[in-house]
């Protein structure tokens, strides 16, 4: 479904990815495990056409994407939720999920999709016409993650969802992605939450220094003795 | 007593026409967080418009505004796309300043090169008939602009919360990236916004020009009020220029009848002074919160 082939990235004149590939398959849910620095960021960031690579190709669907501007990805199906919420603050909770379903596909069927979606998240539905900044910051992963759902897309990515929030709240953000993809939802995960990620999702990919140094199912990174020492602390 | 409702409604007619001026202003300011000098020259190029439907075409001035808003709209999307855009990469911001105040000073020269220096005055057509409440009078066309001006904030306040564009506008302009990553495409988010300011001061210069005369540095006159409006009202606040307009007018008005008309512009600008050293980000709360940038 998603295809990277040599992707080349970075900012400026510093190059972070050095020829990474990686493949999702549909229905699949793909996690890519690297410490802090490693490329993760940069790598979602490049499939969501907000960083154009230097060399390499993107295809989505069989389809070249490679330097498509961000707007046209999402229009083609691909959700980032991005590292830190980014939402909009000042405008309501409600105002925030609506933006979600800007998306052509989405736009028609948003009043369907937002019941969907708030009957995945009650707590979201009681602050719907708060200000998104005025919620705590496990609220606003909530409307984040929300939010992405709102655009019903064909692959889901989501970059730390648990970064900064308490372990209670991070078990919940956990229960919220697992219940997506227990959907069937294509799922590409980066989180520093290595071990329970690893155990929702299907493969890894492990990223060091911006090169990809090792793939494989979940359940045999699980018990790899380099992802043991370096990103379980086992 | 009279003669101070007199100075007081026209303190709020003056207000009314700053008010009306300003709003494009402080739109564009607001979300495409461009200082577009050149504001005032697009009001001036909209007066010679209106000028010329009126003289030409024997149009009213006010039905002039059919035709004018869209002209200025595509005079926006156009500086966007053409001026500003290129420039937005640019390391400093400061460089699209720069670039609508040569927008500005080659719309002047446009101006002197097509119309001469001299004024041109639009037919009132009616507009200047004074209306009296009791003691106090007014000229029609001031009405209007009043009525228009709230009716213009109403409706961009209804369009920004209420419709789905309006709402995208909002987004990109407090958060760009995660805007993109709705699906929004920004630049064309930008080009709208900028057409929009712009109609909204042609708008303007459809009830501007049958009360003022239009001459090729008009502009200069009503922007560097519309400035002081702006930033008064909080950069990108729509009620809050409105407000801000209001109050500019009204200080004018006083001060030009009780102090002397040649101290109006000190008294103005010593308040917006004032002001800045007091309140430097404008006296009201950002209501829609356009200018926003979330960290």
């Amino acid at each position: 479904m998603l295809r990277l082939e040599g992707i080349h990235a970075g900012y400026g004149p510093t190059t972070i990815l050095h020829d990474v590939s990686l493949e999702v398959k549909r229905g699949e849910v793909v996690t890519i495990v690297g410490a802090n620095g490693a490329g993760k960021t940069t790598t979602l960031r490049t499939i969501a056409g907000l960083i154009q690579p230097t060399e390499g190709r993107i295809f989505f669907e069989d389809r070249d994407i490679t330097s498509m501007p961000a707007h046209e990805v999402v229009d083609l199906g691909i959700t980032l939720i991005p590292e830190g919420r980014q939402l909009f603050a000042d405008m309501t909770v409600e105002e925030n999920l609506l933006m979600g379903a800007y998306r052509r596909e989405a736009r028609s069927r948003q009043a369907e999709t937002l019941e969907h979606v708030l009957s995945l998240f009650p707590r979201v539905r009681e602050r719907l016409s708060q200000s998104a900044g005025s919620l705590s910051g496990g609220e606003q992963q909530m409307v984040a993650i929300a939010r992405g759902m709102m655009a019903r897309p064909s692959i889901l990515m989501f970059d730390e969802p648990s970064l900064g929030l308490a372990p209670i709240i991070v078990q919940q953000v956990f229960e919220v992605i697992e219940a997506i993809t227990s959907t069937g939802t294509t799922v590409l995960i980066v989180e520093q939450n290595v071990f329970n990620t690893l155990k929702a999702s299907d493969r890894g990919y492990v990223l060091e220094n911006g090169e990809i140094v090792l793939s494989d199912t979940s359940e045999s990174l699980l018990t790899n003795d380099h992802v043991r020492q370096a990103y379980l602390g086992i | 007593m009279e003669t101070f409702l007199q100075v007081l409604v026209s303190g709020l007619m003056l207000g009314a026409l700053f008010a009306i001026v300003s709003v494009g202003l402080t739109l564009i300011f607001g979300i495409v967080k461009v200082v577009n000098f050149a504001h005032g020259e697009f009001l001036m190029l909209g007066m010679y418009l209106v000028y010329l439907f009126t003289t030409k075409l024997g149009i009213h001035p006010l039905l002039t505004s059919v035709i004018v808003a869209p002209l200025l709209f595509v005079a926006g999307v156009v500086t966007q796309r053409f001026i500003i855009q290129p420039l937005m990469s640019a390391r400093d911001d400061h460089i699209q300043i720069f670039a609508t105040v040569g927008l500005s000073t080659a719309l002047i020269n446009l101006a002197l090169l097509l119309f001469g220096a001299d004024i041109a005055n639009t037919p009132s057509s009616g507009l200047r008939t004074p209306i009296t409440f009791g003691p106090v009078r007014v000229l029609l066309g001031q009405l209007v602009i009043l009525a228009v001006s709230i009716m213009l904030v109403i409706g961009l306040q209804a369009f920004l919360k209420r419709t789905q564009t309006g709402r995208a506008i909002r987004a990109v302009a407090q958060n760009r990236a995660a805007a993109q990553l709705m699906g929004i495409n920004v630049n064309r988010i930008y080009m709208l916004t900028f057409g929009i300011g712009a109609a909204c001061v042609g708008l303007a210069a459809s009830m501007v020009a049958p009360l003022y005369p239009t001459s090729p540095n008009i502009g200069t006159y009503f922007v560097l009020t519309a400035f002081v409006v702006v930033v008064l009202g909080g950069l990108g606040s729509l009620t809050g220029a409105f407000a801000g307009a209001m109050i500019i007018g009204l200080i004018d008005s006083f001060a030009g009848f009780y102090i002397g008309s040649d101290v109006r512009e000190v008294v103005v600008f010593g308040v917006f002074l004032l002001i800045l050293i007091l309140k430097p980000s404008g006296l009201f709360s950002n209501r829609l919160s356009l200018s926003h940038v979330s960290p």
